[in-house]
């Protein structure tokens, strides 16, 4: 999982409001911004492809155990030509966001409805905790027997890795909220609607944000193995189309557009927090 | 004081044996207690005597186990408004926002704004209207705190030790704004306090509640603003310290002024 290992918000840091800052030396802010601007972030990535790019033109790497970036590209560049890259990429992209819709949405209702009712919580939490415990992926075998490598299998593995963590973190944001504020809203008299809308929902949407980065990852995952398993369009097809007939090109190439994916979705999810959560400190640009 | 509008009065209150239990704890064991409109009450005690759950039985947040507690004059309902000690702010919403939080909702949200607007102008805080709750410092908080509690133009405004955590400065200022906001406004007032002296600053009377009940009712008959060095001041600190440690088996720590 290459897009959730990032630090992600802690939990307990929502409460403290005013977050002492860390004075940064006047002479480091400009060679601070300077390095942001340029994408600091981008430079050891670059470096590594420098380096790799180098090893396999002085025939350090064989081309069927790593093929060259040059050559990726390459390869990339003829399928984009062909149409079959877009294709693929198209397929990945809707099921990856089709199986996080519904797996998300779900699980964001049965988090709400869990955390704002007791009594749905004694009648479901139980269970889906236990269902948690078994790993998706596990059901690969069944999933196949139930719907072949049909659409379906795709969605439902998706959406059933996605479920969990947005569940879980919706759930968690939505009990964690300071009971202080509630009883605040109570005592100045709001609507449960109005206690929902400026106070619960609010309070716990950053715990809701760490639910739908981590989902993210998750998503990429269990489409990749899913992809790979049972498929006939996709990326994950494209990869083990082109391993049978040893065309390490396009396998590598697969694999890098996986992670591209996963990068962009991560990046839309973080741009969204930053859009939602400006008040908390640690969005808090000026 | 002017009466121009229907809300410049404040309510009257009275409780007749109220008492609060929590299981096999009494906490109040029957508290009488007549509040008249526009008095500013101080209730002052050690610290779990019981203050914070008497206010919250004023506030409606609470049902007493026995005793009946009336708010208002006959014609006139009465609405409460409580100040926590802690600012409760909503981080997610601006200031303006969380004043706005005061304002009945079955208003205009034009007129909601600007009613917010007009209150923190009024605890001196118009320009930091749309910030964020996290980047004002303690003493702003409570300030934009007591604004959401005035917003409602509430008949009473119960206070629980809402200057507690700010420093002797800050709590001297904020002591001046509310004595003046309350006699422009007209509101009854109740406010729990650990400080003797704070109480004698601001009340019209000071209540020392011991062992759940009332112990001392005590009328601070001194013209405002008060001089913190007034003799009479002294005088009756002295006596409330006297009755506070009477027969106190305890350390004479809580009530040091
Ligand atoms: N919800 C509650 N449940 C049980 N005990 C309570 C509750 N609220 C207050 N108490 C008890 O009542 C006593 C008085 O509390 P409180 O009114 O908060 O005191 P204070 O005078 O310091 O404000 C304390 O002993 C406290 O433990
Ligand atoms: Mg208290």
């Amino acid at each position: 999982m290459t897009t959730t290992t990032t630090s992600v918000l802690p939990v307990e840091a929502r409460r403290d409001e005013a977050a002492p800052r860390r004075e940064v030396p006047a002479w480091l802010k400009g060679s601070r911004r300077w390095l942001a601007d340029a994408g600091a972030g981008w430079l050891l990535p670059f470096g590594l492809l420098a380096v790799w790019e180098a090893a396999a033109r002085l025939d350090l790497l064989t081309e069927t155990i790593l093929p060259a970036p040059s050559a990726v590209l390459l390869a990339a560049w003829t399928l984009l030509l062909k149409g079959e890259l877009l294709t693929h990429i198209g397929v990945s992209g809707a099921r990856a966001l089709a199986g996080f819709a519904v797996g998300g949405l779900i699980g964001f209702g049965l988090g709400l409805a869990n955390g704002l009712s007791a009594a749905s919580r004694t009648l479901t939490d139980t269970t889906l905790q236990m269902i948690r415990n078994v790993p998706h992926l596990a059901l690969v075998p069944l999933v196949i027997i139930w719907f072949g490598i049909d659409e379906g299998a795709k969605l439902f593995l998706v959406a059933l890795g996605v479920f969990f963590p947005i569940y879980v973190n919706t759930l968690l944001g939505i009990l964690t909220v300071d009971p202080q504020l509630i009883e605040m809203g109570r005592a100045y008299g709001m609507s449960n609607t109005a206690l929902f809308r400026r106070v619960l929902l609010p309070g716990a949407l950053p715990s809701i944000f760490v639910g739908v980065r981590y989902g993210l990852g998750i998503m990429w995952l269990t489409l990749i193995v899913a992809e790979t398993i049972a498929a006939s369009s996709g990326l994950g097809y494209m990869a083990m189309q082109a391993r049978e007939f040893l065309l390490v090109d396009i396998v590598v190439l697969a694999i890098i557009i996986y992670a591209l994916l996963g990068k962009l979705a991560d990046s839309v999810a973080r741009a969204l927090e930053r859009r939602c959560l400006q008040w908390h400190p640690s969005f808090r640009n000026s | 004081m002017s009466e121009n509008q229907q809300s410049r009065r404040g309510a009257a209150l009275r409780l007749t044996g109220v008492g609060r239990d929590f299981g096999a704890n009494t906490v109040l064991r029957g508290v009488d207690l007549q509040v008249a409109a526009g008095e500013f009450v101080a209730i002052i005690g050690r610290s779990g005597c019981g203050k914070s759950t008497l206010l919250r039985l004023l506030a409606g947040l609470d049902r007493p186990t026995r005793g009946r507690i009336a708010l208002g004059t006959g014609e006139a309902s009465g609405s409460a408004r409580i100040m926590f000690q802690e600012p409760r702010l909503l981080p997610w919403a601006r200031v303006v926002e969380n004043v706005e939080v005061g304002v009945s909702e079955a208003e205009a949200p034009a007129a909601r704004r600007a009613r917010a607007l007009a209150l923190l102008g009024e605890v001196g805080l118009a320009d930091r209207a749309e910030e964020w709750p996290g980047v004002l410092s303690g003493g702003q908080r409570q300030r934009v705190a007591l604004a959401r509690a005035l917003a409602s133009r509430p008949e009473l405004l119960l206070l629980d030790e809402p200057l507690g955590a700010l420093d002797a400065l800050t709590r001297i200022e904020m002591q001046r704004l509310l004595e003046r906001i309350w006699q422009h406004q007209g509101f009854t007032a109740v406010l729990v306090t650990h400080d003797v002296s704070e109480a004698l600053a601001l009340a019209d009377r000071v209540v020392l509640i011991d062992r759940g009940t009332i112990a001392l009712d005590l009328r601070v008959d001194v013209p405002r603003p008060r001089r913190r060095d007034r003799p009479e001041l002294g005088a009756m600190e002295e006596q409330i310290l006297d009755r506070l440690f009477d027969g106190a088996t305890t350390s004479p720590a809580t009530a040091a002024a």
